[in-house]
């Protein structure tokens, strides 16, 4: 009967991860779920999937409880977590939360968003080594010795010998016959990528920006943390200066000033070339900024930062434009103007949350 | 898993117990099973077999999750059937296994006793178990998604039963398919009464009989109204007229038979766990309990009998109501000369040692459903000594609030969340709406509204097995509306 339930539970299953998929761009639009994500899931408010009936409404009309208190006496516990007038919560009526994998929500956005799985780079790709246990051997440790083909060869030796009829039956091994297992080394293929992450926290950069970029710098850390066995992150800030930061301070800094967005190209290239040379890695460097640079002087630093330095060792580049109110969104004319026809250099413009799906699908949905 | 000796022998003399109380049983088998087999048969309504279905797994992950979590963990589970089935949940300590057996005999007494569970299925064990054979049948020669989406359909519809019917003769039905509008078999004629030749035309006035024919013909003219009468039980009319194929009508039938089974539970919450509550608590503080047990024993009782604010707590009123019947007709509290009685200090300390009080409660367990027994017992008194209270949402402050302890606006209240197994009373008028075959439902609305978008997710299912367009008629906001789907899109209407 255990069983039986596995089936309904899975049936159940597939029924949240459509209603999940059907929704996508909702959750994508709300950053919600970023502060629900655990070391490998994430917990995801769903309307509550239910049988609809025809039932009374919500019991604004009250009803009959048992206790102390005065006429006027609330009953419903304390102020706080009250919010916005909102009653009705009769038992049963929250709202399903369903854990998924990270796996699994970038398998969702994957199909949703058809993004092509990532061919890493062909020949600079990594290999690591590992042992796979392949063959027999007639030396080796006792804890690797194999017993069936230890037996094998003792019967045969005794059948050989004739000492199987002699013995009745029993059959002794001796040290000749001692079998183990052996392995060799083999080179599987490991891709590591590391993603740095760049973005202007300059006075234009407001909240409502951040928020855009964290919740794109998730979904994309989602996909591709799928799509590589190891990963890691990089985080640099810049206004008129940049500096490398931990995740927290990157997406809570606030800073004043100007912009200059060399700054940060530079420190994105000196941290590849510090940790991640490029023929053991992936590397993806993502920018986002509200599109305003210090000045045109730098803007032309940047793409020969970009075309010299940056190209020829990322799998792709890629550019966010978050559209601000102060913004004048230059630098992505700018780009698109240097790099019109490069598959290296992905930009895309995002004018508001509901943009951000957009915006991933053209990021990652060139397979790069 | 059968029980352990231990157990075996304390279901024994439990059951001994309540013999010797007057307890009267179906044979009761129990079932040793471990926390993930106790969620999965809290998951199956308690069965071990029911056919597949999604909101079973739903079910499973919920009640899963809440118990991982700590927030909640089953401790009875039973069924109502011939033999009566319930689980022991396996690493429970000793004294609850003793409070769960005692518990589970009241219930078993209840569901045997009750009338109001006299029609239900006694071996609806092997029936849900061959609705699932039957259903997964189906599912191999339809496809297993087309008869998911139907059941999801039929579900959706499952209270829409006559609850009481099951109580009074079945009506026959015209059994008559409105679609084809066919003739009634026979023409009715004016009534002619017999009379001398010559007394004819006074007995018989030609004037009266020809107005009675043209009476008959207009009234043949006018079709026929279909149902002829409104039908609570929607269930079976879908079944018999609408445009269904045999195993959508199969599977109909087994939802509408599965709901007329679980219905009862529904209209005895109060009174089925108010008397296992009492029975449990006599039966172990008069004869079951180890002195070193007698404060787990409280303490599980008590965390039983707890009450979530603005909330009713079955367990409690119930057990609550039956002492206070058991007391009052110990001590002679009733009838005229007691109510009549204005000396509150006399009606306090009022006994005439009638000693009826237990003879009393086995009456009120076996002719009582939760809205006949609260309406008769929650006296003016009880309200008072159980502290009850009704509360309103108050949207100044938007919080809910209590409004007052007075005993009939709490009674209303209370009755009103009990009528009809608290489902909204809804019956089906029409079949041949505009004549064009569209279905009408009427609402009675009293005082409460529907939930509006539930209500049109369900007339999706509704037109999912009617085929035309479905209306429902009902209040919203105090004004008459008629909601309808055609099945694209929803409107409503002024009435």
């Amino acid at each position: 009967m255990v069983q039986k339930i596995d089936l309904d539970h899975t049936r159940f299953r597939q029924i949240v991860r459509g209603s999940i998929r059907r929704d996508l761009r909702k959750h994508i639009a709300n950053g919600s779920l970023i502060a629900r994500r655990g070391e490998k899931t994430v917990t995801i408010p769903l309307p509550r999937i239910q049988i609809p009936r025809f039932r009374y409404g919500s019991n604004e009309g009250g009803g009959v409880g048992q206790g102390q208190g005065d006429p006027g006496d609330p009953i419903d516990g304390d102020e706080a977590g009250q919010g916005q007038g909102e009653a009705g919560d009769k038992a049963g009526e929250h709202e399903l939360e369903v854990e998924v994998s990270l796996e699994e929500l970038a398998r969702i956005l994957g199909e949703e968003l058809e993004l092509p799985n990532i061919q890493p780079r062909g020949k600079k790709q990594l290999t690591t080594e590992v042992n796979r246990y392949t063959g027999i051997r007639r030396v080796g440790p006792a804890s690797l010795r194999h017993l069936k083909r230890t037996f094998k060869r003792a019967l045969k030796r005794e059948i050989a010998s004739g000492n199987f009829e002699r013995s009745g039956g029993v059959v002794v091994p001796v040290p000749d016959d001692m079998r183990y297992r052996s392995w060799e080394p083999r080179m599987i293929p490991e891709s590591n990528a590391v993603i740095v992450y760049m973005m202007d926290v300059s006075g234009s950069m407001g909240d409502e920006q951040k928020e855009i970029v964290r919740i794109e710098a998730f979904w994309i850390d989602t996909w591709l943390k799928s799509q590589y066995k190891q990963i890691e992150t990089r985080y640099v800030v810049h206004d008129a200066e940049a500096k490398e930061v931990d995740e927290h301070t990157f997406f809570h800094l606030r800073e004043s000033g100007g912009t200059k967005i060399s700054s940060a190209y530079e420190l994105c290239e000196s941290i590849i070339a510090a940790d991640y040379p490029p023929e053991e890695w992936n590397i993806y460097p993502f920018h986002f900024s509200d599109g305003d640079n210090w000045s045109g002087g730098d803007t032309a630093r940047c793409l020969d930062l970009l075309r010299e330095r940056l190209l020829p060792k990322v799998n792709v580049f890629c550019y966010g434009q978050v559209r601000s109110t102060y913004g004048s969104g230059q630098f992505k004319n700018d780009l698109d103007g240097a790099f019109p026809n490069d598959d290296l250099v992905i930009t895309s413009d995002i004018p508001d949350k509901d943009g951000i799906m957009g915006s991933i699908k053209e990021f990652l949905g060139t397979g790069q | 898993m059968s029980l352990p000796r231990e157990l075996a022998e304390l279901q024994r003399r439990i059951r001994d117990v309540a013999s010797s109380y007057g307890l009267d049983f179906f044979t009761t088998v129990f079932e040793m099973v471990s926390w993930a087999e106790m969620n999965t048969v809290a998951a199956y309504d308690g069965f071990p077999v029911r056919y597949p279905h999604w909101r079973f797994g739903m079910a499973f992950d919920q009640i899963s999750k809440s118990y991982s979590w700590g927030l909640s963990k089953i401790y009875e589970l039973v069924i109502n059937n011939d033999p009566c089935y319930a689980y022991l949940l396996r690493g429970n300590s000793m004294v609850d296994q003793k409070l769960v057996i005692a518990h589970v005999y009241a219930h078993c007494d209840f569901f045997k006793n009750n009338l109001w569970f006299a029609p239900t299925n006694r071996h609806m064990i092997d029936e849900l178990a061959s609705h699932a054979t039957r259903i997964q049948r189906h599912g191999q020669a339809e496809g297993h998604e087309d008869v998911e989406t139907f059941l999801d359909s039929c579900l959706s519809l499952d209270n829409m039963i006559d609850i009481y019917s099951p109580y009074s003769p079945r009506r026959p039905r015209n059994g008559k398919n409105g679609h084809n509008g066919d003739e009634p078999e026979e023409r009715a004629k004016p009534v002619r009464f017999e009379a001398k030749p010559y007394m004819e035309s006074f007995i018989n006035p030609p004037k009266f009989i020809e107005e009675q024919r043209q009476e008959i013909d207009e009234a043949r003219r006018q079709p026929a109204a279909y149902p002829e009468r409104p039908e609570r039980d929607i269930l079976r009319f879908l079944m018999e007229e609408a445009p269904l194929r045999s195993w959508q009508r199969d599977v109909l039938s087994m939802v509408r038979d599965e709901a007329y089974y679980f219905a009862p539970q529904r209209l005895t919450k109060i009174m089925n766990e108010g008397w296992a509550s009492y029975w449990h608590s006599r039966m172990m503080t008069e004869k079951l309990l180890d002195p070193s047990e007698v404060v787990d024993f409280a303490e599980r009782h008590s965390g039983a009998m707890a009450v979530q604010p603005g909330q009713i707590n079955p367990y409690k009123l119930g057990i609550e109501l039956f002492r206070n019947v058991e007391e009052r007709w110990d001590k002679g509290r009733f009838g005229k000369e007691y109510d009549e009685c204005d000396d509150l200090d006399v009606k306090r300390n009022w006994d005439t040692g009638l000693g009826r009080g237990r003879e009393k409660i086995f009456e009120v367990r076996r002719i009582y459903n939760d809205v006949t027994f609260v309406d008769e017992f929650l006296t003016d008194g009880f309200c008072e000594d159980a502290k009850m209270f009704t509360w309103e949402f108050n949207p100044k402050t938007g919080r809910k609030e209590i409004t007052g302890r007075d005993c009939r606006e709490i009674k209303d209240k209370l009755l009103q969340s009990l009528a009809n197994g608290g489902q909204p009373v809804i019956e089906v008028t029409d079949g041949n709406f505009r004549n064009r075959g569209e279905l009408v439902l009427s609402h009675r609305h009293d005082g409460e509204d529907l939930d509006l978008g539930q209500a049109g997710e369900t007339m999706r299912h509704l037109h999912h097995l009617w085929t035309r367009p479905v209306h429902i008629e009902t209040m919203l906001e105090g004004r008459p509306r008629r909601l309808s789907f055609d099945g694209e899109s929803h409107e409503t209407a002024d009435l």
